[in-house]
């Protein structure tokens, strides 16, 4: 391996990347090849850095200094006087009388348990001789090569690891249903078909940490006997995908893939899929329905993929942060996990929240924090100095809780943070309006093979039209009640047993605003146009 | 065989054979070869389904059951470019509404609309998973946050340059 004097990471998260992070990388390479540097300085991309509002991020090690707001003009400043004559450059410096930055001693992510993401905005996502130096590939090997995949299997269910795409299904439960199934072909698939609006961690670790999703399958088709792995990413998750495939293609050569892995006889590679847009395919079933080539429609269950799955073969299917916590169980002990986070939901989850927040972000705390101390703490509050009026948990499909929930503990036993999402309102949204654009989604995205949602959210969406037009009656709260009611027992699958959550759970909290809609024609908020010429939904 | 819209028949053929020579001939293979076919040439059209469906095996009312249902996928010829923009809540709550208010004076044109020229086609999408800096838009495979009425012209005159 060559022998690198500093290595120069720039953070190529996406708020970096939309501030011209990829131009600053490939200047500070010409520049570091103009002046001879090239083979004793190393230029890497890492994932986000998390310095909010900072632009693109710059760390130079082994000084472990930070420049923010770095835009390919200052480029040639730090190589000429960082990297050549080792003086840091202080007007980039990333430090506290900065406007728009944080300091480092109240950043939000002091208060943040990396597990999973730990290696994010550290280490070069397209380098394995990197994830390994950081003790990746060690649960791998631990698990493939001391462990029978029996005790594997019972090692995941005494972390009590729970499914972390929502729906909370215990995997190693999962593991030994597929282990047990009848034939000789199994399947291992990735759920990164991430779809459900608010939620952008698995964005974060495919782009930033990939090969612990390769790493988690791996041990995966160990334990339950797969030959074949999928990784289904979402169509318009580019850089997710180029990430993944470069992270398969250096596990291949190292061994972690392929024929007879570590000698342990184990045959199992992955492929990635890419997905076509289809909100209806992040439901496992609908999932294994496109990888098939076909229709992304959800399936009757049972069967349940673990016997019934890829082309009738058992199959685990995992969401990506399921697959990313794996490594870490079988190398640290479920004795370990079990001692972060709460009595049902044990270890760390990862938060996305967004809309009315400050810094918007992906934060990985241990279960049984408070949604105060995730909104207010690491995400800086209200970007407005406003109130706190509504916050969406896990997405349009999770419920809306309010400003009373603020101390409520994020876990199983008290409020359940669905996939991770918090979209947070303040008050100078309207919750109509949200309930109209929710009711959009679920119409567009609901795959039209049941009858209940099909119908169920074309209904709903009509309704929400009529409110935000000023057309609506106080009558039509109970009519949409019932028909979320109806849907949620009759869909088939969780898009339309899910699509009218958010509205019943939002009636209690703000009964005055629908009433305001509905009896007095006016919008509180003033966001809804109230006098809006409606047209059919077809 | 009807006549192809955008290339001549020939060449349809041939492109279309030649991405399912480089996948199995397994129904499994239908979703990467139509994402190929688009690539290339730039919507999927009939001709095509009925080749793919004659090298899979399967019916070509199968195939454009599948090529109809993501909306990743054209079955009838798009602008050069496509502008995407996120509707869903968190984008939804910060603005989007604006935002595509602006693109559509932009353009003039309406989401799901084509300009005269072919140049851009403009689509009101779900969640791209930019929930970090809404509203979001895509240009193509390009990605802007926190786009604001008045970035969407400078972000929309990189690609009139290109024609």
């Amino acid at each position: 391996m060559a022998f690198y004097r500093a290595h120069v990471l720039v953070d190529t998260g996406t708020p970096a990347v939309l501030k011209g992070a990829l131009a600053v990388k490939s200047a500070l390479i010409e520049e570091l090849k103009r002046r001879g540097l090239d083979k004793e300085i190393k230029v890497v991309e890492t994932g986000d850095l998390g310095l909010h509002n900072a632009g693109c991020g710059v760390v130079i090690y082994p000084e472990g200094v930070t420049y923010a707001n770095v835009t390919t003009d200052f480029v040639p400043l730090i190589v000429e006087e960082h990297l050549l004559k080792g003086r840091p450059v202080e007007k980039l410096l990333y430090k506290e009388d900065q406007p728009s930055v944080v300091t480092a001693a109240e950043s939000p992510r002091c208060n943040e348990m990396r597990v999973i993401l730990k290696n994010i905005g550290v280490i070069d996502p397209n380098s394995i001789d990197e994830y390994i130096a950081h003790g990746g590939y060690e649960g791998l090997v631990k698990a493939l090569t001391t462990m029978t995949p029996d005790q594997v299997i019972n090692e995941v269910k005494a972390s009590q690891l729970k499914g972390r795409g929502g729906a909370g299904f215990p995997t190693g439960l999962k593991w030994e249903f597929t282990a047990k199934a009848a034939g000789s072909d199994k399947a291992i698939v990735c759920n990164a078909d991430e779809g459900e609006p608010g939620n952008f961690k698995d964005r974060l670790i495919l782009e930033g940490d990939p090969h612990q999703i390769i790493e988690g399958m791996v041990i995966a088709a160990y334990a339950v006997g797969a030959n074949e792995g999928y990784i289904y990413i979402r169509g318009e998750y580019h850089q997710s995908v180029e990430h993944t495939e470069k992270a398969l293609k250096a596990a291949r050569e190292m061994g972690f893939l392929g024929k007879n892995i570590l000698d342990t006889g184990l045959d199992f590679d992955i492929s990635i899929f890419k997905g076509a847009g289809a909100y209806i395919c992040g439901e496992e079933t609908a999932l294994l329905e496109s990888l098939e080539g076909k229709r992304g429609e959800s399936r009757m269950k049972p069967p349940f993929p673990p016997t019934y799955g890829l082309r009738g073969m058992p199959t685990v299917v995992n969401n990506v942060e399921t697959f990313a916590a794996i490594p870490h169980i079988l190398a640290k002990g479920a004795e370990w996990y079990c001692s972060i986070g709460t009595g049902q939901s044990k270890g760390t989850k990862i938060f996305s929240p967004c809309g009315d927040v400050l810094y918007p972000g992906v934060y990985e705390v241990p279960f049984g924090i408070t949604l105060r101390e995730i909104i207010y703490n690491m995400a800086g509050g209200i970007k407005s100095g406003k109130d706190l009026k509504a916050v969406l948990m896990g997405g349009p499909s999770g419920v809306m809780v309010g400003k009373d929930a603020l101390d409520r503990k994020l876990c199983a036993e008290d409020l359940n943070p669905g996939a991770g999402a918090l979209i947070v309102l303040d008050e100078d949204k309207c919750i109509v309006d949200l309930m109209q654009n929710i009711a959009q989604f679920f119409y567009h995205e609901s795959c039209g093979q049941c009858t209940p949602c099909r119908e169920g959210c074309k209904r709903m969406l009509e309704v929400f039209n009529w409110w935000t037009a000023g057309a609506g009656s106080e009558d039509d709260i109970a009519l949409l009640e019932q028909l979320a009611t109806t849907m949620s027992l009759t869909s088939k699958c969780g898009l339309g047993q899910f699509a009218g959550v958010a509205f019943k759970s939002s009636l209690p909290l703000f009964m005055d605003e629908y009433r305001a809609h509905l009896k007095d024609k006016v919008c509180p908020t003033g966001v809804c146009s109230m006098d809006k010429v409606l047209e059919e939904v077809k | 065989m009807a006549s192809c819209e955008s290339k001549s028949c020939a060449d349809c053929e041939a492109v279309v054979t030649r991405i399912c020579d480089s996948y199995g001939s397994c129904r499994g293979s239908l979703i990467p070869i139509l994402h190929d076919i688009q690539r290339e040439m730039g919507y999927i059209s009939s001709d095509a389904m009925e080749i793919v469906a004659e090298r899979l095996g399967v019916t070509s009312a199968q195939v454009h059951s599948t090529a109809t249902f993501y909306t990743l996928f054209y079955t009838k010829p798009q602008g050069k470019n496509i502008v995407r923009l996120c509707d869903s809540p968190p984008c939804h709550i910060e603005g989007s509404r604006a935002v595509r208010e602006a693109i559509s004076k932009e353009l003039g044109i309406s989401e799901g609309e084509t300009t005269e020229d072919m140049n851009f086609t403009f689509e009101v999408v779900s969640c791209m998973g930019l929930c970090g800096v809404a509203p979001a838009i895509m240009v193509n495979d390009d990605v802007y946050g926190n786009v604001t009425p008045e970035s969407v012209a400078g972000i929309l005159n990189k690609y009139r340059e290109a024609k």
